[in-house]
């Protein structure tokens, strides 16, 4: 397990140990101030290069990057792949030797195959890698920033600061986590985080959008979703994605709907104080009713806004330590 | 050219003995006690080497034609030598496929330009499409005695039953790649626990048994003769070994990576360890060894697929499958062999390199038609000289920039192995002497 995220490449949460999720949450929770300033921008990086790589479409994420690499005062190098040599064949690694001979300091990449980020840092070991979504395996910033904005609201209901109460909060909190879980790489990081917290971490899914095997997973089965609903303190409801042919896997949409999208009706079972979670972006009407979705049990929003502290965090941590210091 | 092999363990059929052995004008001439060397003969001391029949592959990716960037008739025959190989079986997956006369001549044309012998294994469908039968017939009076689609196997079970139908008669042998496309489609490695924390699509060890059932049941409906390739499964051996005592006509192979890899290689997303099938479970692993040392297999294959490393160097779902074999195999099916703190039986290590191989291939001196000289046969005055040496105390460690293929995508580079093929004669001829091509 890794202890500390410091001078290191971020390319899974499966591999962190509860030291150093609780390391970025800290650092994050000092960066959230900063956004609430006039003047954004702290020096942290100033002189440092951010490469951000995305292979595969995401404009959210991709933002949220960026705007943490600026706030940082680093320079950021944004490669746009649908106009670039990859799309003429260029392989991976040459695409990053290339990017690596402009000299960077750090290279945020998305990609659609699972392991790519784990490829690249081995293609550049002096660069740091931080993964931003590698197909159906992780996507670790969101992870964090799901466990950050969760601890976050928990502490605010206890009038206190989220960085004095540590773990505390996730002790034997019961996080449900509905949808599409075969196909999704927020899933993974989420289960991760959560239970390396001390979390109980539940799942609800049809049985085709189960994982082949849940074997050595830290998670339990839900045997009825309802039921699940009343138990739950935390309800991460997850993107239905289409686009990876998860049709085939249901009926149906008004099907899936039905059995496992949290309707309004189904969210009257929550109890008042259950946190409902969407990483998006939302197919409303399919995984979530819209007024589940803009109900005040909703922290989609919050979760939007937590991903710029979380990722300045990751990039502070990860570019400005040194592996030395994170073993000491 | 006339050799003196001295004192090394001669393996023979059942049992082994020290012996002196010697090749002259292609044939083995005498093996006694100690012989005196006739002159002009090259003396090699072979003491505490095993010396036997020459290695037979029955599953060799030689690329050629259409994807000579990774691999030559002529450079996998040299990576063959020196992994103690006499003959290889080139698979019909090459760009075009191996499905007729032409391209069969072709091959073995350029093969008879090595130093050891190529047999050619067709394709059963033209073009590997699995629609239309190849010319079965046209192809085996040219001596082809083995047919397959391998790199898929043939999914239309009544395809299948046609072509066991048509193969019968003629003598010949359909070999299988047991992976079942609508189960196995879009995936990369085992389906299982790893795949599922890796985010990876799994191919289930489903796909290659419903296959290995589906065509026991056909060879049973027509009496016809199916080879297993590459089996990687605990199931699928077990399939094949109680179908075997009912008295069917089925051969199988394992892979010597299916022996030494698991599943859990592939979690650094190295897509050196992408192969079909798929790498397995531990326990898969731990069946596969045991079935080795029961001899419930005729054959260690060694799936030898070179990729140039452009292909292999993308992720590990693009990347395409297969690794090479051909070099270490032999070690490898050594240390497979050994169990815990015992020794590995020459006599089982000769049968699965050369005497079941050479059988399925149909390469042995008293197999009609033989094309090639003859292969897997005893350690005995009169034979075709086709002799491999191995010192099975040699360690070495395997570097993929010191491979003799033209490709590079060895999942074992910097793995420490014991036993080494230190000379290998093919033909008559001193092809690899202390480790090196001749």
């Amino acid at each position: 397990m890794i202890a500390s995220i410091r001078g290191r490449n971020l390319l899974s949460l499966d591999e962190l140990s509860d030291t150093a999720i609780l390391e970025v949450l800290d650092t994050a929770e000092l960066f959230v101030e900063v956004n609430q300033r006039t003047i954004k921008k702290v020096p942290a990086l100033k002189g440092r290069v951010v490469a951000s790589l995305f292979f595969e479409e995401s404009t959210r994420t991709r933002l949220s990057f960026e705007t943490a690499a600026k706030r940082l005062s680093a320079d950021v190098l944004s490669l746009a792949v649908a106009s670039s040599s990859v799309k003429k064949g260029e392989s991976l690694r040459d695409t990053i030797a290339t990017i690596d001979a402009l000299g960077i300091d750090a290279v945020v990449m998305r990609h659609s195959s699972s392991g790519a980020a784990h490829q690249v840092g081995g293609y550049v070991p002096h660069v740091r890698v931080i993964n931003a979504g590698d197909g159906l395996h992780q996507h670790p910033t969101q992870g964090l920033l799901d466990v950050f904005t969760v601890r976050q609201v928990l502490a605010e209901r206890a009038h206190a600061k989220g960085s004095e109460t540590g773990k505390e909060l996730f002790a034997g909190l019961h996080v449900l986590i509905v949808g599409d879980i075969r196909h999704s790489r927020v899933a993974r990081s989420d289960i991760a985080a959560y239970s390396a917290l001390g979390a109980e971490v539940r799942l609800a899914a049809p049985g085709t959008l189960r994982p082949a095997s849940l074997q050595d997973w830290p998670v339990s089965v839900a045997d009825d979703f309802d039921d699940a609903l009343q138990w739950a303190d935390v309800v991460g409801v997850l993107r239905l994605q289409r686009e990876r042919g998860t049709g085939s896997f249901v009926p149906s949409l008004a099907e899936f709907t039905q059995t496992f999208g949290l309707t309004t009706e189904r969210a009257r079972r929550l109890r008042p104080s259950t946190i409902v979670m969407h990483p998006g972006p939302m197919n409303r009407g399919v995984e979530i009713d819209s007024a589940v979705a803009d109900s005040p049990a909703a922290v989609i929003e919050r979760q939007v806004s937590n991903g710029v502290p979380i990722r300045m965090a990751t990039l502070y941590l990860s570019v400005t330590g040194s592996a030395e210091e994170a073993s000491s | 050219m006339t050799l003196l092999l001295r004192q090394g363990l001669v393996v023979g059929p059942t049992s082994t003995r020290v012996a002196d052995v010697l090749v002259s004008e292609g044939r083995i001439v005498d093996v006694a006690d100690t012989i005196d060397p006739p002159r002009g003969a090259r003396e090699i001391d072979v003491r505490g080497c095993w010396v036997g029949p020459g290695f037979v592959d029955l599953h060799t990716h030689l690329r050629e034609p259409g994807r000579e960037a990774a691999e030559t008739i002529e450079s996998g025959a040299r990576a063959g030598a020196v992994g103690g190989y006499c003959a290889l079986v080139a698979m019909p997956n090459t760009e075009p496929a191996l499905d007729n006369v032409a391209l069969v001549s072709y091959v073995l044309d350029k093969g008879a330009q090595t130093p050891l012998d190529i047999a050619v294994a067709g394709a059963i469908s033209q073009g590997r499409e699995g629609r239309h039968l190849a010319p079965l017939a046209e192809m085996a009076a040219l001596g082809v005695r083995l047919f397959t689609d391998d790199g898929t196997g043939v999914q239309d079970p009544s395809l299948m039953r046609r072509a066991l139908e048509y193969a019968r008669p003629l003598g010949v042998r359909l070999a299988q790649h047991c992976e079942d496309e609508s189960l196995a489609a879009g995936g990369s490695m085992n389906e299982g626990v790893v795949s599922s924390r890796l985010g990876l699509v799994g191919r289930p060890a489903l796909a290659e048994e419903l296959m290995v059932l589906r065509d026991i049941e056909l060879v049973r409906l027509t009496g016809g003769a199916v080879h297993f390739l590459h089996l990687s499964t605990a199931r699928s051996i077990a399939m094949v070994a109680a179908a075997r005592r009912e008295g069917l006509d089925v051969t199988c192979e394992v892979a010597p990576h299916h022996l030494t890899l698991d599943e859990t290689a592939c979690a650094g997303f190295d897509a050196a360890f992408k192969v079909h099938p798929p790498l397995r479970t531990a326990l898969d692993v731990a069946a596969l060894r045991q079935a080795l040392r029961d001899g419930l297999l005729d054959a260690v294959a060694t799936d030898h697929a070179p990729h140039s490393p452009e292909l292999k160097d993308r992720a590990f779902d693009e990347a395409p499958a297969g690794m090479l074999g051909l070099e270490h195999a032999a070690a490898l099916t050594h240390e497979a062999l050994r169990g815990d703190g015992a020794d590995a039986d020459p006599v089982r290590f000769f049968d699965v390199m050369s005497r079941g191989p050479a059988r399925v291939a149909q390469l042995r001196a008293r197999d009609a038609r033989v094309r090639h000289s003859a292969h897997g046969g005893d350690v005995v005055a009169g034979e075709d000289a086709n002799l491999t040496v191995f010192d099975p105390r040699e360690r070495w460690s395997v570097s993929r920039d010191q491979m003799h293929s033209r490709a590079r995508n060895t999942p074992y580079d910097g793995r420490s192995l014991v036993g080494r093929v230190t000379t290998t004669i093919a033909k008559g001829q001193l092809v690899v002497h202390e480790g090196k091509l001749v």
